[in-house]
């Protein structure tokens, strides 16, 4: 029961830093109709950001139980990048969707150079800062509080985002646009600034992702690839463009892979793809995805 | 017309001499993007003529390399022809249940089903140490050629020998086929497929069929290029099954121009030579292989060689996509 709540946990932790960054995925897609791999950039971007923002908060005498609050700061404050990446990418709305594909792929070979030279080639970590937080008994096991924190916050945010495109006028709006850009722009909305504002969200789910997983991994230049494909898979096990699914998929791929981790460690990746395949052939537009065309 | 006729034997021309007056370096330089030059060719005629834009192509050119480092390494096979029939053997084994499914889709949907199918088998490689080697892989041990096995030649003056020019008449051989395919009835249904599908099925085109076998074309010839690409290594690894090698295939397609036959041959020569030059200047070199990416995706989306045709006639530019 023990080693089962164990993988169970740690299977729902890593469910939910990949929520954020699949959940920034999937707004992106459902909004500008791109997959963006340098999603994976976002995230590493998060994790080297937070790992200095909290070198210079501790540097500058903040408390080590600050440590959260400094990381989604970092996480948050990375927006500034949002804009002027979509400005490059409103080039090439309008282009055969192989075009868009091997742009935000250049931009993800662009930034594994820009971060070994900010912040060179060997992996940053924290340490084991995130004990600050102590360790919770959950049932008959122990795990860091920090692991909980992250999983609520993730869980904040999930209701916070699913308020949002529900009940907000903000919402309203990006579903509208998702759904008919011509639409809506004949109604009277900027459909530019929307574009704007949801790229720069995703962004931002994506950076907040990695600021938050760097107390427990160290940020590398792998993860950002790394990343790219266990994303991926999440998208498409939940359905591309369909923010339930990212949820429903992380929690797939999180629990999966702890499991098969647990198990048989061959298994790992392995068992993720199969899954991946089995959907796609079964039911192509993932568990959640609406019908294309 | 008379252009093309005069540029193709100087090419030739070109190649053959290489050998003899390039510095050995810039010779082993080459027998990568000879290499690749035989692995876009297939993958072109899935991207450029069947609009089929595939992520997930680096499995193929990963199980030729593993193909003949199992054959050379473990088995102890030394001829290399052996080797490349068991990788096409290989290849057909494993693109025809693949691309059974892959084909049913198009667009981003094909794109993440071979993603999906590349990253498979690439974490099989990776993961099962006893088979595979793991992230070591597995070594190539040097294969004669044609049952000739050079004996008195050291590796260096082996590779830009006789190997070479082993290369050089596979591209040719492989390069005249590929010609003879896209310009076949079969080449025409293919661009019909990608043209309009709806359309092609309509006038009696069995798509999923044609599809299926440009699919299982262009994994053999990714084997191929795939065993060509282990040997001057001397080393079968994942990496070369990763999709990020997948995302290389598709940039230097775009680079050549996928529009034009030659395109994607161009653009592999002119990708090793760019990443050789910006490798000896800078350790960023990737940033600088984005921006160059970027740049051509913006501003020439129809490759080199589209900036060529463009200037050869003077006239407006059309994405011309595979009908040259």
């Amino acid at each position: 029961m023990a080693v089962f709540l164990d993988i169970l946990l740690s299977g729902v932790f890593h469910a939910a830093v990949l929520f954020l960054v699949a959940g920034g995925l999937q707004l992106v897609f459902g909004v500008q109709r791109i997959i963006n791999l340098a999603c994976g950039a976002f995230y590493a971007l998060g994790a080297y950001f937070g790992v200095s923002a909290v070198a210079f908060a501790m540097a500058h005498g903040a408390p080590a139980y600050a440590l959260l609050p400094v990381l989604l700061c970092a996480g948050l404050s990375l927006a500034v990048i949002g804009p002027p990446i979509e400005r490059l990418l409103r080039l090439i709305y309008d282009r055969d969707e192989g075009f868009q594909l091997l742009l935000t792929f250049a931009l993800m070979l662009m930034s594994q150079d820009i971060f070994r030279f900010i912040w060179g080639s060997t992996p940053r970590t924290l340490g084991n800062l995130s004990l600050a937080y102590g360790q919770v008994t959950v049932g008959p096991t122990l795990i860091p509080t920090y692991k909980v924190m992250v999983i609520a916050c993730s869980i904040a945010i999930a209701l916070g985002l699913g308020w949002m495109l529900q009940k907000s006028r903000f919402g309203r709006i990006v579903r509208a646009t998702a759904e008919n850009r011509s639409m809506i722009e004949a109604l009277g909305v900027n459909s530019g600034r929307v574009m704007v504002m949801v790229f720069t969200l995703g962004t931002v789910l994506g950076t907040v992702g990695g600021a938050l997983v760097v107390p427990t991994a160290a940020a590398s230049l792998d993860m950002i690839v790394e990343l790219v494909v266990e994303a991926f898979a999440v998208v498409v096990i939940g359905g591309l463009g369909s923010m339930r699914g990212a949820l429903v998929g992380a929690l797939v791929v999180g629990i999966v892979r702890s499991l098969a981790v647990f198990y048989y460690a061959e298994l790992e990746m392995l068992s993720i793809y199969l899954i991946v395949i089995a959907v796609l052939i079964f039911r192509p537009t993932g568990l959640f995805g609406k019908p294309l065309e | 017309m008379t252009r093309r006729q005069f540029a193709i034997p100087c090419t030739l021309l070109l190649l053959v001499v290489a050998p003899y007056v390039l510095p050995p370096f810039y010779v082993t330089l080459m027998l990568p993007a000879l290499a690749y030059g035989i692995i876009l060719l297939g993958f072109n005629l899935l991207f450029g003529y069947t609009g089929l834009l595939s992520f997930g192509h680096a499995l193929f050119v990963g199980l030729g390399a593993y193909t003949v480092a199992v054959m050379s390494s473990r088995l102890g096979f030394k001829s290399l022809e052996l080797s490349m029939l068991a990788a096409i053997v290989a290849s057909i084994v494993v693109s025809i249940p693949v691309g059974l499914l892959c084909v049913r889709y198009v667009k981003i949907f094909f794109g993440m089903l071979t993603l999906a199918f590349g990253m498979l088998f690439h974490s099989f490689l990776f993961k099962f140490y006893n088979l595979t080697g793991g992230d070591s892989g597995i070594q190539v041990a040097r294969p004669s050629l044609l049952g000739m096995g050079f004996p008195d030649l050291d590796k260096t003056a082996f590779l830009i020998g006789p190997f070479y020019f082993y290369c050089l008449a596979l591209l040719l051989l492989l390069g005249y086929l590929m010609w003879r395919i896209v310009h076949s009835p079969f080449g025409t249904h293919l661009r019909a497929i990608r043209d309009n599908p709806r359309k092609a099925e309509y006038v009696g085109v069995r798509v999923h069929a044609f599809r299926l076998l440009a699919f299982v074309i262009s994994a053999i010839y990714g084997a191929i290029g795939g065993t060509l690409l282990a040997i001057p290594v001397g080393l079968a690894d994942p990496e070369l099954a990763y999709w990020t090698h997948s995302g290389i295939l598709v940039f230097m397609t775009v680079l050549g121009g996928f529009g034009n036959f030659f395109g994607p041959v161009l653009g592999a020569f002119v990708y090793i030579a760019l990443q050789d030059q910006l490798m000896s200047l800078t350790q960023y070199w990737r940033f600088a292989l984005g921006v160059i990416l970027i740049l051509i995706i913006i501003l020439f989306p129809t490759g080199l060689m589209g900036l060529l045709e463009r200037r050869r006639n003077r006239k407006a530019p059309v994405v011309d996509r595979g009908d040259a």
